[in-house]
């Protein structure tokens, strides 16, 4: 019966083609649309670390003083100080923790004549790599003990391998960062999780490529490296030594593998601000530990243009639809006469019903297979942006597939009144008409 | 016209004359808003930034952090920049207006330990900025040379509280002026920054946009009398005429490269460029909602033809009677026209209910303001006009159906 339907409604699509490419053309467009913002969104809505993400959490304490603080609603900083992030680091009371600041080295080539140049960084602790689940394509990562006796060593990219050392092993070769030479222990395979969920509140970018350098902390500062954003909430005598000051600047992520750990995390942390309430460092008590993805959500990582953006095109694809449904009921009521003779030779309303279901969801698919195109060419579109996240944005097999059922259901949604009118029509006056 | 006839014509259509007005209303509503939306944009970049923006470039230089001989470094800079051809001004500052990024702002207290800022403001600083800039005074006077003080000195005294290795005097732009002293002249008012550190206004200048932040006070801006260096983040900016700025852009960036090779340079391009690169995502946005409003426009009318052509073939005996019976051309015409008409009104005035509520889910999440008045006469007038263009060629087709029609049986 499906393919006799299937021809039926072949033959209806191609008697009326003007309607049809009408039907198909505005469905279309509707599907590329939302298909078009819909990618944007989930790539910048994703989660960064799928694997990992329910099991990293963002420490945060706020050690500004009383003024403008209202009790419950005052959210605490993102950053913390170097005493506070190095007392969670030395408490250790995760299975994994590290603190980090986004910052900028300037590297020199070695090769004569190559000009020097500056490349995002990021100044960490020993855990980062095994908590973010960096891959290392040669190497690995540094020690605690290097940590501490701020060793002279660096992990880098793997494009900057690529662009230093021609791809090859460069573990053991030296690498001049500023005025220093660093020993490379580590090159990582290609790694950058979209949003740059470890940059929040760091002065760095949220999106687009990946760091190009990670050294220890201790080993960057020593360099005189600064972090990219410092928030101070008390005056400062001397900002070269951020060690001591008053000053914000470093995140701290630390890795709870069950609820009970983040239960005793946050009672921990609740604990270390009351403990420095007593001796008079803090006056807010507020804490806050937030697991990955709810970071990103009260963060607002997604750019409220992308929002709106897919707000519109969802606008967009409800008229459409709304289209859709006009243009294939006039159809339908058009062809009165035919219905009344299928029904006089006894189709049932069901088939009736189902004929008309299989017509919308032909529309359907032609709308689907030209919206596709109607969506690589939204998505080329947002690659020529100015945006970080543009080059990212492309069309991915789950999305070619949710492409189709977009389609389907939006125009099997269109198809439901139609296909209904048709199969309470009653025959008798239709073959009279006739 | 008689519009009882359509309206009884249009109850046996239920289903397709509610549907066309929906379409209509669900049109209306949002490209009322998307049209609202581009003019937020385009009002944004229209943003006066107060400078001679033609004539004006910037190269910047990598932070490399402190050097005991930057200040050295500066002064030959600055010399050997004036001397290039067709250099008519230079200046080292800390910041340039809508170029996206603040290195200062600061809160201005009128009075000594009050609590809360009264204004939030941009800081200006750097060597010979309101003459290189374009700024013009429009009271008082511009800082002295020897009323120029290091920054390097400056931190540390803003924080020790060390007053004699502070500036006295500041420069307000004419906003901040009018928003501090509303009635009086701001000229030799102090105020207060940081903590409770006193300045003389000895001058009020024209507008001068923010770096950012422009929904602070886009013109909220003051002038320190600060000098600052390229290693602790300043800009060079060189004013020029119009159509040299390439070649002194290229002979300017070369002559500092021979002071010093070593430098890595962040940026070099024109003021035009720097606002081009500040508004690129509101131009993109714009954009993106043309291109949808045009959709959109084009998605309903082709639908609102559709439909016409249907009811015109279905209607084709009914068309021929009355032509038989009478009915000119004209009249066919009108009456579709009009039927058109009537459902369209019918969509509008749904749609600009809607119009209204999604402009409140817009307020609500995006804080976006209030959709003025004027957006509905003229979204109105649009679909009006949208509807009858689309249906003008059913209608015609309609007239012409010839009265004999009507003798035929189908």
């Amino acid at each position: 019966m499906f393919a006799y339907y299937l021809d039926l409604a072949l033959r209806s699509l191609k008697r009326n083609r003007v309607l049809t490419t009408l039907m198909v053309l505005a469905l279309a467009l509707g599907i590329g649309a939302t298909i078009t913002t819909l990618t944007v969104l989930r790539l910048l809505s994703g989660d960064p670390l799928p694997q990992k993400s329910a099991q990293l959490f963002y420490p945060q304490i706020d050690p500004n003083s009383k003024d403008g603080y209202l009790e419950g609603q005052t959210k605490p900083d993102l950053t913390m100080a170097y005493p506070d992030a190095m007392a969670l680091m030395h408490a250790k009371r995760g299975t994994r923790q590290a603190a980090m600041a986004m910052t900028q080295a300037k590297i020199m080539p070695d090769k004569a004549h190559a000009r020097p140049f500056f490349s995002d960084a990021v100044m960490t602790t020993a855990d980062f790599f095994a908590m973010f689940d960096a891959p290392f394509q040669y190497g690995s990562g540094w020690s605690e003990a290097d940590d501490e006796s701020g060793a002279e060593l660096v992990v880098i990219a793997g494009f900057l391998n690529d662009k230093l050392f021609g791809g090859t092993n460069s573990v053991g070769k030296t690498i001049r960062v500023g005025d220093h030479d660093l020993r490379i222990v580590g090159v990582l395979k290609p790694w950058s999780p979209q949003p740059r969920f470890y940059t929040q509140g760091m002065g760095s970018r949220s999106y687009g490529d990946g760091d190009a350098v990670f050294l220890p902390l201790r080993t960057a500062r020593a360099m005189e490296m600064g972090p990219q954003d410092t928030e101070c909430y008390a005056a400062v005598e001397d900002f070269r030594h951020l060690e001591t000051a008053p000053c914000e600047w470093l995140g701290v992520w630390v890795e709870l593998n069950n609820e009970g750990a983040v239960a005793g995390y946050k009672q921990f942390l609740d604990g270390y601000v009351k403990q420095q309430i007593a001796i008079g460092r803090f006056v807010r008590p507020d804490t806050s530990l937030l697991d990955l993805m709810s970071l990103m959500r009260e963060q607002q990582v997604v750019p409220d243009d992308v929002r709106l953006q897919a707000d519109l095109a969802f606008g967009f694809l409800l008229i459409c639809v709304v289209n859709t449904v006009g243009l294939l009921l006039a159809k339908c009521l058009r062809r009165s006469q035919e219905i009344g003779v299928r029904r006089a030779l006894g189709a049932t309303r069901k088939e009736i019903f189902s004929q008309f279901m299989v017509e919308a969801g032909m529309v359907g698919l032609a709308g689907g297979v030209l919206g596709l195109a109607f969506a690589e060419l939204g998505l080329l579109g947002i690659r020529h942006q100015p945006a970080q996240y543009a080059s990212l944005a492309h069309l991915d097999l789950s999305m070619f597939a949710f492409t189709f059922v977009v389609a389907l259901v939006a125009s099997l949604i269109a198809g439901l009144l139609p296909a209904w009118r048709a199969s309470v029509l009653a025959p008798a006056p239709q073959l009279k008409a006739a | 016209m008689d519009i009882r006839p359509i309206l009884s014509t249009l109850h046996r259509h239920k289903i397709t004359a509610w549907l066309l007005i929906l379409e209509i209303a669900l049109t209306c509503g949002i490209v009322c808003n998307a049209v609202f939306l581009i003019n937020q944009r385009l009002q944004r970049m229209d943003i006066p930034s107060g400078i001679a923006e033609h004539n004006l470039l910037q190269i910047k230089f990598a932070y490399v952090g402190d050097q005991t001989d930057a200040y050295a470094q500066a002064q030959t800079d600055l010399a050997t920049l004036q001397q290039i051809a067709g250099v008519q001004a230079v200046a080292l500052v800390n910041q340039l207006p809508l170029s996206g990024h603040a290195m200062s702002n600061s809160g201005i207290k009128l009075r000594p330990h009050q609590r809360q800022a009264s204004l939030e403001v941009a800081s200006y600083y750097g060597q010979n900025l309101l003459t290189t800039l374009g700024v013009r005074l429009i009271s008082g006077r511009d800082f002295q040379p020897d009323e120029l003080i290091d920054l390097k000195s400056v931190l540390p005294a803003l924080h020790g509280g060390e007053l004699k290795d502070l500036p006295h005097t500041v420069i307000v732009a004419q906003a901040v002026a009018v928003r501090l002293w509303p009635d009086q002249s701001a000229l030799g008012k102090t105020i207060y920054f940081g903590n409770d550190i006193p300045m003389q206004v000895v001058g009020v200048s024209a507008p001068l946009a923010r770096p950012n932040m422009l929904q602070m006070g886009a013109q909220n801006s003051i002038v320190f009398p600060i000098r600052l260096t390229a290693a602790e983040g300043g800009s060079y900016v060189i004013r020029t005429n119009p159509r040299d700025r390439e070649q002194v852009l290229k002979s300017a960036l070369a002559a500092l490269k021979r002071l010093d090779p070593n430098r890595v340079v962040l940026e070099q391009r024109t003021y035009d460029e720097l606002r081009q690169d500040h508004f690129q995502d509101d131009r993109a946005m714009a954009g993106i909602l043309v291109g949808v409003i045009a959709a959109l426009l084009l998605v309903t009318a082709l639908g609102i033809a559709g439909l016409a052509s249907f009811w015109v073939g279905q209607r084709r005996r009914t068309i021929g009677v009355r032509r038989a019976l009478g009915a000119t051309r004209a009249n066919i015409l009108h009456y579709f026209q009009t039927e058109n008409f009537v459902l369209a009104t019918i969509g509008i005035t749904l749609g600009m209910l809607l119009a209204y509520g999604i402009n409140l889910f817009l307020m609500l999440h995006y804080e976006l303001p209030r959709l003025p008045a004027i957006y509905f006469p003229m979204g109105a007038i649009t679909l009006w006009v949208i509807g009858q263009l689309a249906v003008l060629g059913p209608a015609l087709r309609a007239g012409a159906v010839p009265p004999v029609v009507a003798t035929r049986s189908v």
